[in-house]
């Protein structure tokens, strides 16, 4: 299989990767997947005032994985948390040319999203 | 000089060795003829080329030039086994024995028997991938036709007891018919010594060309005989109809000649390339596992787990390079090696699988050069797994709460 120029950019300089201290309040943390589906996805944001200042990830998986989880922190940052999750699976498919055998990649970019956004709400006690 | 990219995928297909190539040659333009043709001079000359080829077979296996059966490959030499077996021996039982670990060709053909009405068992194997006598022993019914075990393994490259199924056969009077595909040519094969009654095996494995293959059928002691798949003008004793791939045969032949010739000094130096590459990623890599057998393997095998790297994206980061993973990344069952999980070996670390097969024309700075481009990839995609950081963390994996997906 070849992987669109995308996929390869992400793979090789990949955008946001690292991690912030997840007990820092104002950072949510995803993680999604599973090691023996072959990925695991973590996803962190940190929130300013409602605004999504920075995000990072750490995935474990193919190369189609990991640019997703790549490009979903670069759309993440300066967006609302509420414009955060408004970001589709779609999306992520389109931009990076991503096959149907590699779809379950970006379902899982967005379900780190959400699961980001959930644990910040959480700590934050916003509902 | 090195040049890129390296293949180092040779238990897929090998490249054709040049002197196989010239051989091949002079029956594309010149010497044409159909082997079958039995009354000019075209079809004698390519008759004495194919016999020529069956004999340079046959000495590497040692058997009779006569029970060579070509075919197109050892997928189809696999499937005349199993499906001749079960049609000609049917009023003597409609049982087959085979192993989990086996090649698609045979468990995908057997999976089709049992449709049919067969009864197959499919045995286990224990951790390091080879089966255990006593279950085959246990197997076996008076119902059973058919025992298939294959000589060593695709992927992990563990080497069955061959010799020893060979025995158990025959004091049970069940055929034993194994794959060899990836044994022939690699290490001593002996067809009376290992009592093996049917044998697949392909030329494109061996430094020959691809579409062509054999089925050794055995014709005494006892005398074995498979009902047809492909129907026709009779060739190849009425086994296996069609014309036959002259210059395949022929290149099949010297590819063959030549893996006897060499396959002591080649095997010694395969071996000590493997070792060395093995050598060199343990010794820079924590947690690396080795799958398979640490002595019961083929000399050009090494198969390892790379813990908290998934298998594709290694790949992908070793695009110079050509390997294989278990990593079922790409299918679309996105279930990883069923052969490392017959091992017992986790989904995990068999999504972190690389299988490396060294063949005749890698050289140590080959293999130098793949190793530090491997390590180099698993410390840059270790430091981008979240697995790996919560391994250092000191979280136990095992306990995590995971959304299986």
């Amino acid at each position: 299989m070849s992987y669109s120029d995308k996929v390869i950019d992400h793979y090789n300089n990949p955008r946001n990767m690292g991690s912030f201290d997840k007990n820092d309040p104002s950072v949510g943390t995803g993680i999604v997947g599973a090691p023996e589906c072959g990925d695991v996805m973590k996803l962190q944001i940190k929130v300013s005032d409602g605004i999504i200042e920075d995000a990072r990830f750490k995935t474990f998986g193919c190369g189609s994985a990991i640019a997703s989880s790549s490009l979903a922190t670069e759309w993440l940052k300066g967006k609302t948390v509420d414009e955060a999750r408004q970001i589709k699976n779609t999306d992520i498919v389109a931009e990076l040319s991503l096959p149907p055998v590699k779809i379950h990649c970006s379902v899982l970019a967005e379900d780190a999203i959400k699961s980001a956004i959930e644990d910040y709400k959480r700590k934050s006690g916003a509902a | 000089m090195l040049k890129l990219p390296i293949f180092m995928d040779n238990h897929s297909t090998t490249a054709v060795d040049p002197r196989v190539l010239e051989a091949m040659l002079p029956y594309f333009c010149q010497q044409y003829g159909n082997a079958a043709s039995r009354n000019h001079i075209f079809g004698w000359e390519a008759e004495k080329a194919v016999d020529r080829a069956r004999g340079q077979i046959a000495q590497l296996i040692h058997c009779d030039p006569k029970e060579i059966v070509f075919t197109s490959g050892a997928t189809e030499s696999d499937n005349l086994a199993l499906k001749g077996v079960a049609e000609m021996y049917r009023d003597k039982g409609n049982h087959v024995i085979t192993v989990a670990t086996e090649h698609k060709a045979i468990l995908d053909t057997a999976k089709r028997l049992e449709k049919a009405g067969m009864v197959v068992t499919y045995l286990g194997v224990d951790t390091m991938g080879r089966i255990d006598l006593d279950a085959l022993q246990a197997a076996i019914s008076d119902r059973t036709i058919l025992i298939s075990v294959m000589m060593a393994n695709n992927e992990i490259g563990v080497i069955q007891p061959i010799a020893e199924i060979g025995k158990i056969a025959k004091a049970r009077g069940v055929i034993f018919h194994c794959d060899a595909t990836q044994g022939v040519g690699k290490i001593p094969v002996d067809v009376q010594a290992m009592g093996i009654d049917l044998m697949s095996f392909s030329a494109h494995k061996i430094y020959g060309p691809k579409g062509v293959g054999a089925l050794y059928v055995r014709r005494k002691n006892p005398r074995v005989r498979v009902a047809p798949i492909v129907d026709g003008g009779g060739h190849e004793r009425g086994m296996r109809s069609g014309t036959l791939n002259v210059p395949a045969i022929v290149g099949f032949g010297v590819a063959c000649e030549i893996c006897e010739k060499e396959m002591p000094t080649e095997s010694a130096r395969l071996s000590a390339l493997r070792d060395r590459l093995k050598g060199q990623i343990f010794e820079a890599l924590d947690e690396v596992y080795l799958n398979g057998h640490p002595t019961e393997r083929l000399p050009h095998n090494l198969n390892i787990s790379v813990a908290y790297v998934e298998g594709e994206s290694l790949l992908m980061g070793l695009n110079d390079v050509a390997l294989s993973s278990g990593s079922a990344c790409t299918t679309a069952t996105l279930e990883p090696s069923y052969v490392l999980r017959s091992l017992g070996v986790g989904s995990d670390l068999a999504h972190s699988s690389l299988r490396f097969g060294l063949g005749r024309f890698n050289t140590k700075e080959e293999v130098d050069y793949v190793a530090r481009r491997l390590i180099e990839v698993v410390l840059r995609l270790r430091e981008m797994s979240p697995l790996y950081e919560m391994a250092k963390e000191g979280v136990d994996l095992k306990n995590v709460q995971w959304a299986v997906h």
